[in-house]
């Protein structure tokens, strides 16, 4: 049953569909069996740039094209294992993603496999022309919910516990319908480690909300009030954006961490995302050092569309600032004006009955009343706008913060290149000086070492067109993606 | 800042109504004002077939000062004691908004072009607008004046109409404020003094139950003025803020170029057009709910002062009588303690009679008035509401059409 599958985009291994087990088996535990059977494990270090498509393992397309459950079960196999090997394999999990997301029209890449209908994988055709465009790709087989916040123990130790809920189709989990509980630092702890695989690569990994110290204490300690209700509120709502966000990704779904997150009941606890933790502190220096880093590396762009992209993007986030800080400024004299709105209420209420005309009197009353009303109307447009247009202001804000620093990654290849082009020269020279004062054991040194050089060189220039591509990949997701969400809570925001 | 006023020829926005009485023997009105540095320079103008002017149309240039002079020279004098005299129109100030429009000169650079444009053209029209109550305020003040049978009649109010001069009144100089000052403390004290004088019984129902009232009315009344004028502030910065978010999206919009550019754009028209309503909206607000509070504020400060007066006639007639009866028990001075006290008597018989005339006209007015002007302001926000519902959905409509 070759489904309909066309040129999937981009070989990235084997579009294998999960999906389509008719079984639900989970996928993974016969998985495990026959990963044996599965040639050599893609490396990590050959991520050819060109052969992306051709996993240089595993079951090439043409046991793909078979219909037979095994065969898909070879597929997964193969990048089970790569999955597992050292973090540089983001290029697997490309594939089959299930996720739907939508599709970058134009744009280059975009290597989402269609789930579904897929029965059987078929042959990658490397061309990635001819990526088809999932016509609105918005078929969400996976529904991520957060919700029920609960405060968890007691005092300074207490913390509030989420309950992540999945509805999915989608065969590589389990079963179709879990919810199990979390806290915010498993969260940070789920991103910390997408982010550390997958982020140095390329791929725009979603932003984690932010730790709030002041807003937390304040819930530890229990102050019943509405300023702590509204922090947890805004925090759910985020933690629930940034997962939908997660799973939208393609790449990022097929990580195994992602499904252990959303499935598994106990989670070993992150300890290294708290604030003052040792973890936090490394990893506030490395963002200063990265700072100054950038300040010297000087790239001469040879790309113009990475150029120009940058641009875009620092434009972009320059006016999204400007219009974020205008709605925090609006909501905020929003909420000044129902208070106002109701201390006036308030008084013309007295006032009316004081008045001693009667009928006077009723008015005033009646205008007290109206005036209340109106106040909390104000109140719900404020917060209204306050969760549709603010928060997914400062989301996108630090998505865009995310895209600058994969740009970031790109600059720190590319450097590396760089670096090690000019060793290998310096090595060749060395040799050469060897060759001349005629030592042989020197030459053999040397010799070793420029193979050494010339090898890293290559490398880094593969990482480096690597990075490159994914990067645009990402950058067209991103686009679309972006272009969507802004605009349905937009328009739900005005109405 | 220059800015003349026609203020006759428009609708003015005044809040209280002044009812002339279909009496066409004095008709007074503010025809033109131009404001110069400091001070504002009304031209009054006077229609009027009484005999006592020399034409029957004319009209003179008078400054605020000389407003004040007018009102000082009704509240000083005996004869006006049993009326409410109308209370002086408020200080011309511009002082706020000539601040913001030069902390908007100074300003960031960050603002683009179109968004300082549109700012400055909020600050002129809030000026325009103080600029147009402080007009219609001197406006009402001489209209009751002229519309009183008894106040119209004053001799200065002639004066102030007719000359053709400047009346040299200066501003009050420190030593005069300083007078005035001290005159107020003591009224207060005195007041408070005679009111918990135990002697002093209040013969009369209606003076009683109206004490008790204005006391209270005037507290709330300035209660619910002052947070109306909260309302009214905070209204306008929402207006005010939808500049800059509007003019973001638009720069956003620019940028763009595909399906999402028509969105922001849309996006930017509305908020441009949600500014203008939401400052409609606040201005009205500003006319017809804040300015009669703080008009009836002042006026029912008017009316307790009047009754302060006829509590201290009262007092002093309470005091004659006991001279009398001290001057009867000595066999002195009788004739003096008595025809003072006769004096006192009638004194406290007419500002009564008037003050109670005069009470319930107040009452009369501000009920009048308090209708027309809630009436007006409840039609108006609601054509407003109207038409932001009638925006906010076209544009929800236009969005939602677009992909």
């Amino acid at each position: 049953m070759a489904a309909e599958r066309e040129p999937p985009p981009l070989g990235d291994a084997k579009p294998t569909d999960f999906e389509e087990l008719e079984d639900g088996e989970d996928l993974f535990t016969s998985t495990v069996s026959t990963l044996e059977s599965s040639p050599s494990s893609p490396e990590p270090a050959s991520l050819p740039a060109e052969d992306v498509s051709t996993n240089s393992n595993g079951p090439r397309p043409a046991e793909v094209v078979l219909d037979d459950d095994r065969e898909d079960l070879f597929a997964e196999a193969t990048e089970e294992v790569s999955l597992d090997s050292p973090e540089r394999e983001p290029i697997l999990s490309s594939e089959p993603s299930p996720a739907v997301t939508p599709v970058t029209p134009t744009t280059l890449i975009a290597p989402r496999i269609e789930s579904k209908s897929m029965s059987a994988p078929v042959i990658f055709d490397r061309s990635r022309e001819e990526i088809e465009e999932e016509a609105n790709g918005d078929v969400f087989d996976i529904e991520i919910g957060v919700s029920d916040p609960e405060k968890v123990g007691d005092g300074m130790n207490a913390y509030m516990a989420y309950r992540v809920t999945t509805k999915t189709s989608l065969s590589m989990f389990s079963k179709s319908e879990f919810s199990v509980k979390r806290r915010f630092s498993d969260f940070l702890g789920l991103h910390s480690k997408l982010a550390s695989k997958y982020l140095h690569v390329g791929y725009i990994v979603p932003p984690a909300p932010e730790k709030s110290i002041v807003g937390m204490t304040k819930v530890k300690v229990g102050k019943e009030d509405s300023s702590s209700t509204e922090f947890v509120e805004k925090r759910r709502a985020a933690l629930e954006r940034y997962l939908q966000r997660t799973v939208k990704h393609p790449t990022l779904l097929q990580d195994p961490d992602l499904r252990q997150f959303l499935e598994s009941s106990e989670l070993p606890r992150a300890v290294n995302t708290q604030a003052l933790s040792g973890a936090g502190i490394l990893r506030m220096v490395n963002k200063a050092a990265d700072a100054v880093n950038k300040m010297t590396i000087k790239m001469n762009e040879s790309d113009a569309w990475f150029e120009e992209k940058q641009q875009q993007f620092e434009n972009l986030d320059q006016q999204l600032r400007k219009l974020h800080a205008s709605v925090e400024a609006l909501v905020c004299h929003r909420k000044e004006l129902s208070a106002n709105t109701a201390a006036f209420a308030k008084s013309a209420a007295m006032l009316g009955n004081s008045e001693d005309h009667t009928a006077l009197s009723r008015a005033l009353s009646q205008l007290a009343e109206v005036e209340e009303k109106i106040d909390q109307l104000h109140q719900e447009q404020a917060f209204a706008d306050f969760y549709m247009f603010s928060e997914l202001l400062s989301d996108y804000i630090r998505l865009i913060a995310a895209v600058k620093g994969v740009f970031d990654h790109r600059m720190k290849c590319w450097q590396k290149w760089e670096d090690a082009q000019i060793t290998l020269l310096k090595k060749r020279e060395i040799e050469a000086k060897m060759m001349v004062a005629n030592k042989p054991d020197k030459i053999q040194q040397a010799k070793n070492e420029i193979r050494e050089w010339e090898a890293k060189v290559q490398q880094g220039e593969r990482d480096f067109e690597q990075i490159s591509k994914t990067i645009r990949k990402e950058v067209g997701r991103f686009e679309l993606i972006k272009y969507w969400e802004a605009f349905l809570p937009e328009a739900k925001a005005i109405a | 800042m220059e800015g003349r006023q026609e203020a006759g020829k428009e609708s003015k926005p005044s809040s209280v109504s002044v009812d002339l009485q279909g009496d066409s023997s004095l008709q007074v009105e503010i025809s033109d004002a131009v404001s110069e540095r400091d001070k504002v320079k009304f031209t009054v103008q006077t229609k009027s077939c009484l005999p006592h002017f020399a034409q029957t149309e004319f009209s003179v240039v008078r400054q605020h000062e000389e407003f004040i002079w007018l009102h000082d020279a009704y509240v000083e004098n005996e004869e006006y004691a049993g009326l409410i005299i109308p209370p002086a129109p408020p200080r011309p100030d511009f002082e706020a908004s000539r601040e913001k429009l030069q902390k908007l000169g100074e300003g960031d650079s960050s603002i683009t072009r179109e968004e300082f444009a549109k700012m400055k053209q909020e600050l002129e029209a809030e000026y325009l607008a103080i600029f147009k109550k402080t007009v219609a305020m001197h406006e009402v003040f001489l209209q009751r004046l002229a519309a009183h049978p008894t106040l119209r009649r004053d001799h200065n109010f002639f004066v102030f109409l007719e000359y053709g001069q400047d009346l040299s009144v200066r501003g009050k100089n420190r030593k005069e404020l300083l007078g005035g000052f001290l005159r107020n403390i003591v009224k207060s004290a005195d007041e408070a003094l005679i009111t918990s004088m135990s002697g002093l019984k209040e013969v009369d129902d209606f003076f009683e139950h109206e004490r008790t009232f204005l006391l209270e009315y005037h507290s709330r009344i300035r209660d619910a003025c002052l947070r109306a004028d909260r309302v009214m502030h905070s209204h306008k910065c929402l207006a005010d803020d939808y500049i800059p978010i509007s003019a973001a999206l638009n720069s956003l919009g620019t940028q763009e170029v595909n399906q999402l550019k028509t969105s922001f754009l849309k996006l930017a028209e509305l908020f441009e057009r949600l500014r203008k309503l939401e400052g409609r909206v606040a201005s009205d607000e500003d006319l017809k709910l804040s300015d009669m509070l703080r008009y009836y504020m002042r006026d029912s400060q008017a009316a307790k002062d009047l009754l302060y007066r006829r509590l201290r006639a009262l007092a002093d007639y309470e005091n004659a009588n006991k001279a009398l009866d001290k001057a009867r028990t000595r066999n002195r001075e009788v004739r003096t303690a008595e025809s003072h006290q006769q004096l006192c008597c009638q004194r406290f018989e007419s500002l009564s009679d008037s003050a109670k005339q005069e009470l319930m006209d107040f009452k009369s007015r501000r009920v009048s008035s308090f209708r027309k002007n809630l009436i007006e302001l409840a039609e108006l926000e609601l054509k407003h509401a109207k038409a932001s519902t009638l925006l906010l959905r076209n544009t929800l409509v236009a969005l939602k059409g677009e992909p």
